[in-house]
């Protein structure tokens, strides 16, 4: 691992980076990374006494299970209980129970928590009627004999047939027109994305607890605990003191467990109401898989002028995601996806149309990247197929274009400072010898063509049985929310001195895997001069903690970590104020013995000079931009078009690296679910079902599938962030996949428009090359 | 209902249970050893790993009819030699040294297919230890955490 910290930008941004984060010393890991806290939750999790959701004991509590459709689309006439079964002494609950709004609150309210009788089913395995009892063998038993009663109605699968639109967008600079008249070279092309699924390890999970007063409580897997609390509040009728939520060790999450535990905390609460005790809600994995988000699917068309010297000039891009049956949080998947269309390139000529439709499948939601991978692949993959056409290596057509301190983007957005594209992809190059290792297995093609096709494959010859291949991706992501979505939140994040002498940082952000507990201490301790072991952490518990916002869009550490951050050192000023200016570390204990508690609240104010105009998307889309490249070396295989990726250098700008082992882990971790996006994970559907809804059909990379990782990491830092962080989860999920297919490329000949890249269209794709070879000759 | 007999951790346990009830069902609520965890409960995805006489075995599709007269050990078994010392053993430790813990859930089943392969006498090579956890989902850490942790105790760098 290396960190690699880069100058100040080029051009002067308009405000001063801000100096390096001070990290305390004298913390516990060894090694390479001494000096750098433990995972704070670890020995926890390493002995098996952290409690996951399914962990927690309720003495009383009962099982809660969901009735599902069986149609992607149908009115529902009825719910019918097998009266030939005795129904005392469990609960079923229908839409009829519910005492609020029958709405799972998020942007367009357009959900059931339960389709009603006379109602619309829209997607198969949607929530209908549920069911609670004392143990599980009684919910075996009575399940099969609640039934439903349909009446089937026809269904649309392909979103560029739905007539019902969610979001769309236009964004446009320059004159597109003449901007392809100025190229000499016009390309088109179009590629197309499937579904993804998180695959957090640990299922969605709740378990709801009614109080007698008529407050709810639930304990959950989730990201986003106000998510909850506010859907609570709608669906149940409850105030917001009467409704909790408590996030209980989270097994993952990856944007599955952004949205979807609303719901299902509200199924479990609706349960837990009407049998008036704790109730239990454990998805297993086919249900989770069934019946929870997915990445959007998405078709991206390009059409662009590009100039014989490389110079982009043009790029007309069409983006359509399919939806699925409900909103959930599909205009902000495509708003992200419209804005990262066209890559972190400069290009004089714009237009980006993107919509998003409603279809009859499961709804799709957030996925580490959350719209940007899908266009990211596309835009990597066509400015490849333009180096090819040019013939021009893949690094030169990115250094010629890549964005530049000052550069301008499609929204108008002039890129002022922390803008790493050059650098990043000058080090991906550099650490992979990507020019090098590229003009061996360029020959190594050649000679395989020059010895002649053997029925098997028209690369194979009988001395090589597999090809190799390198490949690189450019990248950008948006750090933190898209446009004003920060300054409409408005989170909250607070530090306390406490009337015993600890300090405490309160935050409704969540730990689930990527650090959270660890580096806040880090952050706020380096501020008050502590170690970080004397900084608590606060239960995520809605009725101790700020709403700081969600746990998405790599925010956590950019923008509540800001907030901390600033919390401390208000916190700091004022101890040291009234204590004759002394350091804070010498006299807090003191002080809070003398004062009591001293709690500060840091609510978000809009970063200074950063714009965005929702109704026109004019302006800073982002307050800064992440930046990824990603060089994959891989084998395939000539009979069976077995894709194996060997090695991998990612490098990654995330503005300041606060921890190094966590941050490396987030790059790897993002850069394998990305290799499995490329290669293997896909959902098959039939009649709008899920087809491969269980582990043994829907795959994700094993260790034998993980390449090696080498990780670069780069410090341009954000000036806006107090410590100049941009955030890291989401960045190397955008770069992956495309530099898969590119190394697909390089290895024969072939382009992969669709993923993923698996055997099947490999195979096709050489068989079309060899008809196409047949043909001409 | 039978009555089943098995050395778990160390210590005799004696459960009534039908012998088709999974041994990972008897561990969790039986028992109360709720570090092994539940994943897709097909024997895909390992986190239920527990040994069963030194074999890694996924709980989920173990029934305790084939659990009597056996030893089991569970992640909560672990720090069994360090237990008076209050500490983590060296491969919990090495694991949350080199960061090979992420959000947690796999880690109970990853660190007895690593203690498997460890006490079977593996060596650091870092393709046999892929081979030794290939049954062991991890969504967070892109496995490369993993491996260098069980490399660097097998290597006796941590010992």
């Amino acid at each position: 691992m290396t960190i690699r910290t880069m100058p100040r930008p080029a051009v002067a941004p308009a405000r001063s980076a801000p100096d390096a984060l001070v990290l305390p010393s004298g913390s516990t890991v060894p090694g390479r990374a001494a000096g750098y806290p433990l995972r704070r939750e670890g020995p926890a999790k390493l002995t098996g006494a952290a409690k996951y959701t399914d962990d927690l004991v309720f003495p009383g509590a009962w099982y809660g299970i969901t009735i599902r459709s069986t149609e992607p689309r149908a009115r529902l006439i009825g719910i019918e209980l097998d009266p030939d079964v005795d129904w005392s002494g469990v609960v079923v609950v229908t839409a009829a129970d519910i005492p609020g709004e029958n709405i799972v609150s998020s942007i367009k309210d357009d959900q059931p928590v339960l389709v009603p009788v006379g109602g619309e089913i829209r997607h198969h395995a949607e929530p209908v009627a549920l069911l609670a009892a004392p143990d599980q063998a009684t919910i075996r038993r009575l399940r099969i004999h609640i039934r439903l009663l349909t009446e089937r109605l026809p269904a649309v699968f392909d979103p560029e047939q739905s007539d019902h639109v969610f979001a769309q967008y236009e964004i446009g600079s320059g004159d597109l027109e003449a901007g392809f008249a100025a190229a000499d070279v016009v390309l088109e092309g179009e590629y197309r994305v499937g579904h993804q699924e998180q695959l957090y390890i640990e299922n969605n999970a709740m378990i709801a607890v009614p109080f007698e007063d008529g407050g709810m409580a639930v304990h959950g897997s989730l990201q986003c605990p106000y998510y909850v609390h506010k859907a609570m509040q709608k669906a149940l009728g409850l105030s917001s003191s009467q409704a909790r939520v408590v996030q209980a060790e989270t097994g993952g999450g990856f944007g599955g467990k952004e949205d979807y535990p609303s719901i299902l905390a509200l199924h479990a609460a609706l349960l837990a109401m009407k049998c008036g005790r704790p109730v239990r809600m454990i998805y297993d994995r086919h249900e989770d898989l069934a019946a929870t988000t997915k990445r959007h699917p998405a078709i991206i068309r390009h059409r662009t002028g590009i100039k014989a010297d490389g110079t982009l000039v043009a790029q007309d891009i069409e983006v359509v995601m399919d939806g699925g049956a409900y909103c959930t949080l599909t205009p902000v998947v495509l708003s992200r996806g419209a804005l990262h269309s066209g890559g972190p390139y400069r290009c004089p000529n714009v237009r980006i149309r993107a919509r998003a439709t409603r279809t009859n499948t499961p709804p799709n939601g957030a996925f580490r990247g959350f719209g940007a991978p899908q266009v990211e692949f596309a835009a990597e993959t066509h400015l490849n197929r333009l180096a090819e056409r040019l013939g021009l290596s893949p690094a030169e057509i990115r250094r010629r274009n890549a964005y530049e301190p000052g550069d301008v983007t499609p929204t108008g957005q002039v890129l002022r400072e922390s803008v790493a594209a050059q650098d990043v992809l000058r080090l991906a190059v550099e650490a992979s010898e990507f020019e090098r290792v590229r003009s061996a297995t360029v020959g190594a093609a050649r000679e395989r063509r020059g010895s002649g096709s053997v029925p098997a494959g028209p690369l194979r010859s009988e001395s090589a049985r597999t090809a190799s291949g390198i490949g690189l991706a450019l990248g950008w992501h948006g750090a933190g929310f898209t446009g004003s979505g920060e300054n409409h939140i408005g989170s909250v994040a607070s530090v306390e001195l406490t009337g015993d002498g600890r300090i405490r940082v309160l935050i409704g952000s969540t730990e689930m895997g990527q650090g959270t507990n660890t580096i806040f201490p880090l952050m706020v301790s380096g501020e008050l001069g502590l170690a970080a072991d004397a900084i608590d952490m606060a239960p995520v518990d809605t009725a101790l903690v700020p709403d700081s916002g969600p746990t998405v869009a790599s925010r956590t550490a950019m923008v509540v970590g800001g907030l901390c951050i600033n919390a401390a050192r208000r916190l700091r000023a004022e101890v040291e104020a009234r204590n004759e200016g002394r350091p804070f570390a010498e006299v807090y204990q003191d002080d809070a013995a003398r004062h009591g508690p001293t709690r500060i609240d840091q609510r978000f104010e809009p970063y200074p000079g950063i714009d965005f105009d929702d109704k026109t998307y004019r302006g800073d889309a982002y307050p800064a931009f992440g930046w990824a490249a990603c060089v994959v070396m891989l084998d395939v295989d000539l009979d069976t078009g077995e894709v194996a990726v060997r090695e991998v250098v990612a490098v990654d700008d995330v503005g300041r690296v606060l921890h190094p082992i966590l941050c490396e882990g987030q790059v790897e971790g993002g850069t394998l679910q990305a290799i499995g996006y490329a290669t293997i994970e896909e959902i098959k559907l039939d009649d709008g079902r899920y087809l491969n809804d269980r582990l043994a059909t829907y795959l994700i990379p094993t260790a034998l599938d993980a390449p090696a990782m080498t990780t670069i990491l780069v410090e341009a830092p954000f000036s806006g962030a107090p410590h100049g962080a941009k955030g890291v989860g989401e960045l190397p999920m955008d770069v992956g996949a495309p530099a898969v297919v590119a190394a697909i490329h390089d290895a024969l000949g072939v382009w992969i428009t669709e993923l993923p890249a698996t055997p099947e269209r490999i195979l096709a794709a050489l068989e079309a090359a060899r008809s196409a070879a047949a043909g001409a000759a | 209902m039978s009555s089943i007999r098995f050395l778990v951790n160390g210590a005799p346990a004696e459960v009534e249970v039908p012998g088709m009830r999974r041994l990972l069902d008897v561990l969790r609520e039986e028992l109360g050893l709720t570090g092994t965890k539940e994943g897709c409960g097909e024997g895909e995805c390992g986190a239920c790993s527990v040994l069963l006489d030194g074999q890694v075995v996924d709980s989920c599709l173990v029934p305790m009819a084939q659990v009597d007269g056996r030893i089991v050990r569970t992640v909560e078994g672990l720090t069994l030699a360090v237990r008076e010392r209050g500490a983590l053993d060296t491969l919990q430790e090495t694991f949350l040294e080199y960061g090979a813990a992420q959000c947690g859930i796999c880690t109970p089943g990853m660190l007895m297919a690593a203690r498997a392969y460890l006490d079977a006498g593996g060596s650091p090579d870092h393709e046999l230890i892929r081979e030794a956890i290939a049954g062991n989902l991890c969504r967070c850490t892109g496995y490369q955490k993993i491996v260098e942790a069980i490399a660097a105790v097998a290597a006796g760098d941590r010992e």
